[in-house]
């Protein structure tokens, strides 16, 4: 069973080129249809795969990993001692990115059959949708760097594209582009981390690579292992590279949730937790990791505090949950990142599509202060997304309460005081945020337009379907990795630890289960406090909010104008290099080569300005031209016959 | 019998009237015949050759200037003949429509 995983590219393979080549003459049900189908497929045989490997036992005779299979396709290039494989690496942890992917993937693709009811270009938003997915199984599924990379690229091509899918829109098309070369910056990075690893090393295949990773100079690992953690931070919307991600929500709304929080955003924590061997191998990179994860997770959640938008307070939010993806990875806590990666795509999912449920009946209104009391009007959406902003602010028995504070224990186990207590602080701005969305959009009086208020309705069960399984995913998927303290076992830790198990952070046995029940009273405190404060500001106080903006005006515009990184990324990046592409423009091109090319064009109109005088029409004369060269021939030949020359 | 000689003097007369008509007449027809008098100059001295020489490759060579010789007097005047239609003219000194 497990070697039939290449029927889960097959799957979304065949949806892209039917709806690709096809799509245009189909009824706009069949391309839906089909899309759904494709990854609902890919879904099924993911799952029969998971429950194949199940079965097997963890671990083999010979002390393997019994649930380790390299499925071989073709061999894909080589070249003198370059060689690559196009072959699939089965194991615990590309068999949870592809459920995830999968399952979240076919949610959307229904979700999206209603939400892009109206649009124009229905078959192309599927043929993307689809070729995203196949290309993030690719990602996930690739046995070494150069397959990854494949994916790397292509998942990074189809998020660019359907940013842009309302290309006619100039925000939305320069989204697009903000997102590809900013993400190229990353990308940049993990091309010659790639060159580097094939050059110590001498192979790209992971299972040559990962476990040889301890053999080689500690200055060679950094290396590679900041390049890489540099291609991460891209893909993943980490600081410096974030900026992408909160103009990439000028996507449709499910792309948002797809591909800008569930899935390919968490690539990069994905590829840390595949080379974590590289990353302990080099003493500082991890501490690298661990420092910008927090960082991030830190000051995107303050950029998310003041922001009014609907989309791009869930984008900051998923730029910070990620951060906390990568203290997880930087502290040696990978299951617990990775469950986070799970639980996350669970809810910032289903927050995305509660967000998209709130645009299609407020006719695309995304300010929060504009909208307000929609409980009664929205009922489903409001559970739902109740349900996602407890689970995204860590409320107890929810998913994201499970994950998060896994995270923030392993770096307190790991050592890192300062990223834990600045996670800590997160976490309180985490609910305060959260909850703020929730009450200025939910509660209170209307402030809608009243036209925009008339037509304000609860969306199509279609939508609903995919937000209430999302829903219920994002309390149950907790579940999975129960803390330690109370005895009852952690699955997911269980079933990703052969993966891990050469990890140097393997935690003590010993666990000390005081110290853990500690910091989960303390995490739950920060929590209680943000959400006091979102409760005491826009609840019970409405309008506080609007005089403590007034008396730290400063301090609010700072934060509101997201620090103003991108005008300095404006002023420091982009204007240069405006300017040096201008100048090769003109001096380079216009003055050097366009006109060398150009004299050389006038010099031979010059000569053929001279030479055409020769043509005088006159048939007769160039009759004598050629009788007299004829003439010359002869004459030659003649004279060379006759004195031998 | 008459000697070889003689034929080939007569060849270098047509060949010469030929080229002389080529390059003096003004009638694209006239030139054309000509053009055919320096080809079949040109095949009466191969077929003396080719007599004297009891080698009878010559005489194929002949065959085939004959059948070329055919083959460009049916282009070329076809060219000459719709020229007049479109001009009424067959004077080569008019025909200057591609000079600078």
């Amino acid at each position: 069973m497990l070697e039939t995983v290449w029927l889960i590219l097959l799957f979304p393979l065949a949806g892209v080129l039917i709806n690709a080549f096809l799509g245009r003459w189909l009824n706009r049900r069949l391309v839906a249809a089909i899309a759904c189908l494709a990854v609902g497929a890919s879904f099924v045989v993911a799952l029969l795969v998971f429950f194949a490997m199940l079965g097997l036992p963890a671990e083999t005779e010979a002390g393997g990993n019994g649930r380790e299979r390299i499925i071989p396709i073709f061999t894909w290039i080589v070249a003198g001692s370059f060689k690559v494989e196009a072959s699939l690496l089965l194991d615990q942890l590309s068999i949870l990115m592809v459920l995830v992917v999968t399952g979240v993937s076919t949610l959307l693709h229904i979700y999206s059959a209603a939400y892009m009811k109206g649009e124009e270009y229905y078959n192309r938003y599927f043929t993307w949708l689809n070729l995203f997915v196949l290309m993030m199984l690719i990602l996930v599924l690739g046995d070494n760097f150069l397959v990854m990379y494949v994916g790397w690229e292509g998942v990074g091509l189809c998020s660019y594209l359907l940013i842009g899918y309302w290309f006619e829109k100039k925000s939305a098309a320069d989204a697009g582009k903000k997102a590809f070369i900013v993400n190229r910056v990353g990308d940049f990075g993990f091309a010659l981390g790639i060159m580097l690893i094939f050059a110590t090393f001498g192979s790209l295949a992971f299972q040559d690579v990962l476990p040889a990773a301890g053999t080689i100079l500690p200055g060679t690992a950094t290396a590679i292992a900041l390049l890489l953690f540099l291609g991460a931070a891209g893909k993943s919307a980490q600081i410096p590279l974030y900026v992408w991600l909160p103009d990439a929500m000028e996507g449709p709304t499910p792309v948002s949730a797809l591909i800008h929080a569930a899935t390919m955003v968490t690539a990069g924590v994905y590829m840390v937790a595949r080379c974590f061997t590289l990353f302990e191998a080099s003493p500082s990179a991890l501490n690298w990791v661990i420092w910008i994860g927090v960082l991030t997770a830190f000051f995107a959640a303050t950029m998310a505090l003041v922001q009014k938008d609907f989309k791009r307070i869930l984008a900051y939010s998923t730029i910070s949950q990620l951060g906390y993806m990568f203290v997880g990875m930087g502290a040696g806590a990978y299951a617990a990142g990775m469950f986070h990666l799970t639980t996350h795509a669970f809810f910032k999912a289903l927050l995305f599509l509660c967000a998209g449920s709130v645009m299609h009946a407020l006719s695309g209104e995304l300010d929060i202060f504009k909208m307000g009391g929609l409980r009664r009007k929205m009922p489903w959406t409001f559970a739902t997304l109740l349900v996602g902003v407890l689970a995204l602010s860590g409320v107890p028995f929810l998913a994201g309460f499970f994950s998060k504070d896994e995270i923030l224990l392993g770096a307190y186990e790991g050592g890192a005081l300062v990223p834990w207590i600045l996670g800590t602080i997160t976490a309180a701005l985490t609910a305060f945020y959260a909850f703020r969305l929730l009450f200025v959009a939910f509660y209170g009086q209307p402030r809608l337009d009243k036209k925009i208020e008339k037509h304000v309705h609860e969306s199509s069960p279609v939508m609903l379907v995919p937000m209430a399984i999302l829903a219920i995913l994002a309390v149950l998927g907790g579940y999975i990795g129960l803390p330690r303290f109370l005895g009852l076992g952690n699955a997911i830790d269980e079933f990703l630890h052969p993966i891990f198990a050469a990890s140097v952070h393997v935690p003590a046995a010993a666990e000390n289960a005081t110290m853990e029940i500690v910091l989960l009273a303390i995490s739950l405190l920060a929590v209680a406090i943000g959400f006091v404060a979102a409760y005491w500001i826009y609840i019970r106080n409405w309008g506080l909010g609007a005089r403590m903006t007034k008396s730290a005006q400063w301090l609010y515009d700072i934060v509101y104008n997201k620090y103003y990184v991108d005008e300095a990324y404006t002023e420091v990046i982009v204007k240069p290099l405006r300017m040096l592409g201008d100048f090769i423009a003109v001096a380079v091109e216009e003055r050097s080569i366009d006109r060398a090319v150009n004299g050389f064009a006038q010099l031979f109109g010059l000569a053929g300005e001279g030479l055409r005088r020769l043509q005088s029409g006159l048939v007769r004369n160039y009759a004598l031209a050629m009788f007299i060269g004829i003439v010359a021939v002869m004459v030659y030949f003649l004279v060379r016959s006759v004195w031998g020359l | 019998m008459v000697p070889p000689s003689f034929y080939l003097i007569l060849s270098a007369i047509l060949f010469t009237l030929g080229a002389a008509g080529v390059l003096f007449r003004r009638n694209a027809l006239v030139m054309f015949m000509s053009v055919e008098m320096m080809l079949n100059a040109v095949n009466l001295t191969l077929i003396t050759y080719s007599r004297l020489l009891a080698n009878v490759e010559g005489q194929v060579f002949v065959l085939l200037v004959m059948a070329v010789a055919a083959a460009e007097v049916a282009v070329g005047l076809a060219i000459v003949v719709a020229y007049y239609r479109h001009k009424e003219t067959a004077d080569v000194d008019e025909m200057d429509l591609l000079k600078w």
